[in-house]
């Protein structure tokens, strides 16, 4: 019995730990997107004149009073101030009293004006607005203050119509490369043609050819073709990138339906076509499904093709991100907000879908 | 249309004739239209004029309805040719755009970006090995290769390390799927996004009187008693302030496979291991890691291409400056920044020489499990 509760206790001891550990690793994972979003929400002049964290409970210096020096006394060397002797130089960087107290000097040495500050909690004292995405997703002039609070005039980044090109760009570019390689998967698993090993060869050798090998005749093409900046451009491409694999996936997938199906639907006449588009669609939806996520969000999040093929025309949310990045480096209101509005629908459909990912996944790599 | 569907040879020889021209006639009409159909939208596509919600939809029904009208109309015109024939072709009809698309955008562009590896930035003359030698003895191109094998090495070992441990933890706990899902949420997140995340991590405001560090890592450090940093340019320790950010993203990868992976260990295997009186520790390092290792040498391998792939974190983080650059962020200064497109293509070329045994070696694994 005392063996028995012995180890019972032992497994707590551990099941805490783990659960213990498994916790600080998700905090850990979970706060630097959680400071993009609660930043997201805050007004621009709080977010650059204080932590995001300060929304949470915490204790703060609050101003309690202040202390005008009499004339008297000496500015220039060493002086005694509520008990300690100090300079105006340590004053201008803050002196903490032995009670807690604060004491900042005020403005310039003549003001002879000492502030004195106490700390004190604050909670969820959070002013927060919706004007950040307001901001960031228009293209007209926006307004905002700084940290000091001084109204700044500036152009908006026009998000919203990256949002909706990133839309045109991700959908076709996710459905027409796994029409395309539906097809060729089910040209290779069902139907025999000269030359079916060797292009299959081909098809999966493609697999380890890095994007960056095509970048550079395919843009000579599409210069010449007047092609650059198009949405055609941008599908085309991701197509072709994303063909190896798409059609790696669906062939393990295809080829393993069952025989007798298709040779009774080959028996009853029915053509190689409305075989495929009656027969082999409607049962490769888990494939498809899976691969479609997959791609959705790679195309959604990729960067380097939209950045060569698009450029500024057309710009996708990810560009326009980067731009605000490269532009505006230290508007943390445009680019949180920016940041969170590129994230939304891959998080929806991530979350949604998470089950088909993780299965398209595992199809890629492990045996599934 | 409806003359293609009038049976063969039913009737005198003057109404073959008249269904004969009728099907020729109709199987150059309908490619016709069909062409000029696509045409159209892609002149609409392209001049951009409408709205942008019209411009969006037109261009999601054009590309999506586009390829699959194109794959319609070259299977109706196959099927009106003889059997013997049809049996031939119409398999190309499947593969062959495929085929086309890849041949295009992947296969014809290795030899190209090979040949304009020996041409200058013009792509007019021949230059040798100059571009080459660049590529292999530049400062910059060598401090790129130590920072790739940075990512390489702490970047991969790091994700696939902390996915292995989460995996094994988590399989223990009843939210598993919770941690799994926070630990897995970033790889939704695009890699400038997670950028700009870091970024705001990493943020640095300097000293002063009356100046409050926005950044976390700083706010901490000074709660501690240190001193803000800026953290970006601190050369050479920068690198692997931004490969925290991979380990960030790639580790949910790395736990999600092994997860299944682990998932996958018969329950005897490890009860023999106890009964025999093995440690859990001893049981996972005899038992489970034998047994997944195949899983995890192709999701080390995986990793390890992402690495020497990488270009977005870089580019959005420091623009390769302060001893951070990598060869893709180096091919893409060449190209588009310097416009030295011979010097980008051997950059290229090294990239894909880098990556190529690391791939078969992947595939291989995988072929050895999964045979097609």
């Amino acid at each position: 019995m005392s063996a028995t509760g012995g180890m019972k206790r032992q497994q707590r001891v551990n099941s805490a730990l783990v659960n213990g550990i498994l916790i600080v690793i998700c905090i850990l994972w979970l706060v630097p997107a959680l400071g993009v979003f609660v930043t997201s929400f805050r007004q621009s002049k709080d977010i650059f004149g204080s932590g995001w964290w300060t929304v949470l409970p915490h204790k703060q210096y609050v101003e309690k009073g202040e202390i005008k020096l009499p004339d008297t006394v000496d500015v220039t060397g060493s002086f005694e101030v509520e008990g300690v002797t100090t300079t105006f130089e340590e004053l201008r960087n803050g002196v903490t009293l032995s009670d807690g107290r604060q004491l900042t000097w005020f403005g310039n040495r003549r003001t002879r004006l000492i502030k004195v500050a106490e700390q004190q909690w604050v909670g969820f004292g959070a002013n927060l607005t919706l004007d950040n995405y307001k901001n960031v997703l228009t293209g007209k002039e926006i307004k905002f203050k700084d940290a000091s609070g001084q109204e700044i005039l500036r152009k908006g980044n026009n998000l919203g119509t990256a949002f909706l090109n990133s839309v045109a760009v991700a959908v076709p570019a996710t459905i027409i490369p796994i029409l395309i390689a539906a097809f060729c998967a089910y040209g290779f698993a069902w139907l025999n043609f000269p030359g079916r090993k060797f292009f299959f060869t081909i098809v999966v050798a493609m697999l380890v050819v890095p994007l960056q090998i095509a970048l550079v005749p395919i843009l000579q093409d599409y210069t010449k073709l007047n092609l650059n900046g198009t949405f055609l451009a941008i599908w085309l491409a991701h197509t072709g990138f994303g063909l190896p694999l798409a059609i790696y996936i669906l062939f393990n997938y295809i080829s393993t339906l069952p025989r007798d199906i298709l040779e009774s639907a080959f028996i009853d006449g029915a053509s190689a076509f409305t075989i495929f588009t009656q027969l082999i669609l409607p049962l490769s939806v888990p494939a498809l499904a899976s691969f479609a996520i997959f791609q959705f969000l790679w195309v959604w999040n990729d960067y380097l093709v939209a950045l060569v093929f698009l450029g500024d025309q057309n710009r996708v949310v990810t560009s326009a991100l980067a731009a605000i990045v490269g532009e505006k480096g230290a508007d943390w209101h445009l680019l949180t907000s920016g940041a969170f509005i590129s994230m939304m629908l891959p998080l929806a459909v991530f979350f949604a879908l998470q089950r088909f990912f993780v299965r398209g996944l595992t199809a890629g790599s492990v045996k599934g | 249309m409806t003359s293609s569907e009038i049976p063969k040879r039913s009737s005198g020889p003057l109404a073959w004739l008249a269904t004969g021209i009728g099907q020729i006639l109709a199987s150059i009409f309908v490619p016709i239209l069909t062409f000029i159909v696509l045409w159209q939208g892609f002149i609409f596509l392209r001049d951009n004029k409408a709205p942008q919600i019209v411009m969006v939809l037109v261009a999601i029904l054009w590309g999506v309805g586009g390829v699959a009208l194109l794959y319609w109309v070259a299977n109706w015109l196959v099927e009106k040719l003889p059997e013997s024939i049809r049996h031939t072709i119409q398999p190309f009809i499947f593969v062959g755009p495929a085929l086309a698309i890849l041949a295009w955008f992947l296969a014809i562009p290795v030899v190209r970006t090979l040949l304009l590896s020996f041409q200058d930035e013009s792509g007019t003359t021949f230059v040798g090995l100059t571009n080459y030698v660049f590529a292999l003895t530049d400062r910059i191109m060598l401090e790129a290769f130590r920072n790739n094998l940075l990512w390489m090495i702490f970047g991969t070992g790091l994700s696939v390390g902390l996915g292995l441990l989460i995996a094994v933890l988590a399989d223990r706990t009843k939210l598993e799927s919770v941690y799994k899902a926070i630990i897995f949420m970033p790889m939704a997140i695009s890699f400038v996004g997670a950028g700009v995340i870091w970024k705001f991590m990493y943020t640095y405001k300097g000293e002063g009187a009356g100046i409050a560090e926005i950044g976390l890592i700083n706010a901490i450090v000074l709660a501690l008693g240190g001193k803000s940093q800026p953290w970006l340019s601190l050369a050479p320790w920068n690198n692997f302030f931004l490969i925290i950010i991979m380990v960030w993203l790639q580790t949910g990868y790395a736990m999600v496979i092994i997860s299944s992976a682990i998932k996958g260990v018969p329950a005897e295997l490890l009860e023999a291991a106890r009964i025999d009186g093995a440690t859990e520790i001893r049981a996972f390092f005899d038992v489970t890691v034998p047994y997944i290792k195949g899983t995890l040498i192709t999701v080390t391998t995986t990793i390890i291409i992402f690495s020497l792939k990488l270009f977005d974190i870089v580019r959005v983080m420091t623009g390769g400056n302060n001893g951070t650059n990598v060869i893709a962020n180096e091919f893409y200064l060449q190209r588009f920044t310097y416009l030295q497109t011979g010097r980008a293509s051997a950059i290229a070329i090294i990239l894909l020489l880098a990556v190529v045994p690391v791939m078969i070696y992947n595939l291989r694994q995988f072929g050895e499990r999964k045979a097609f």
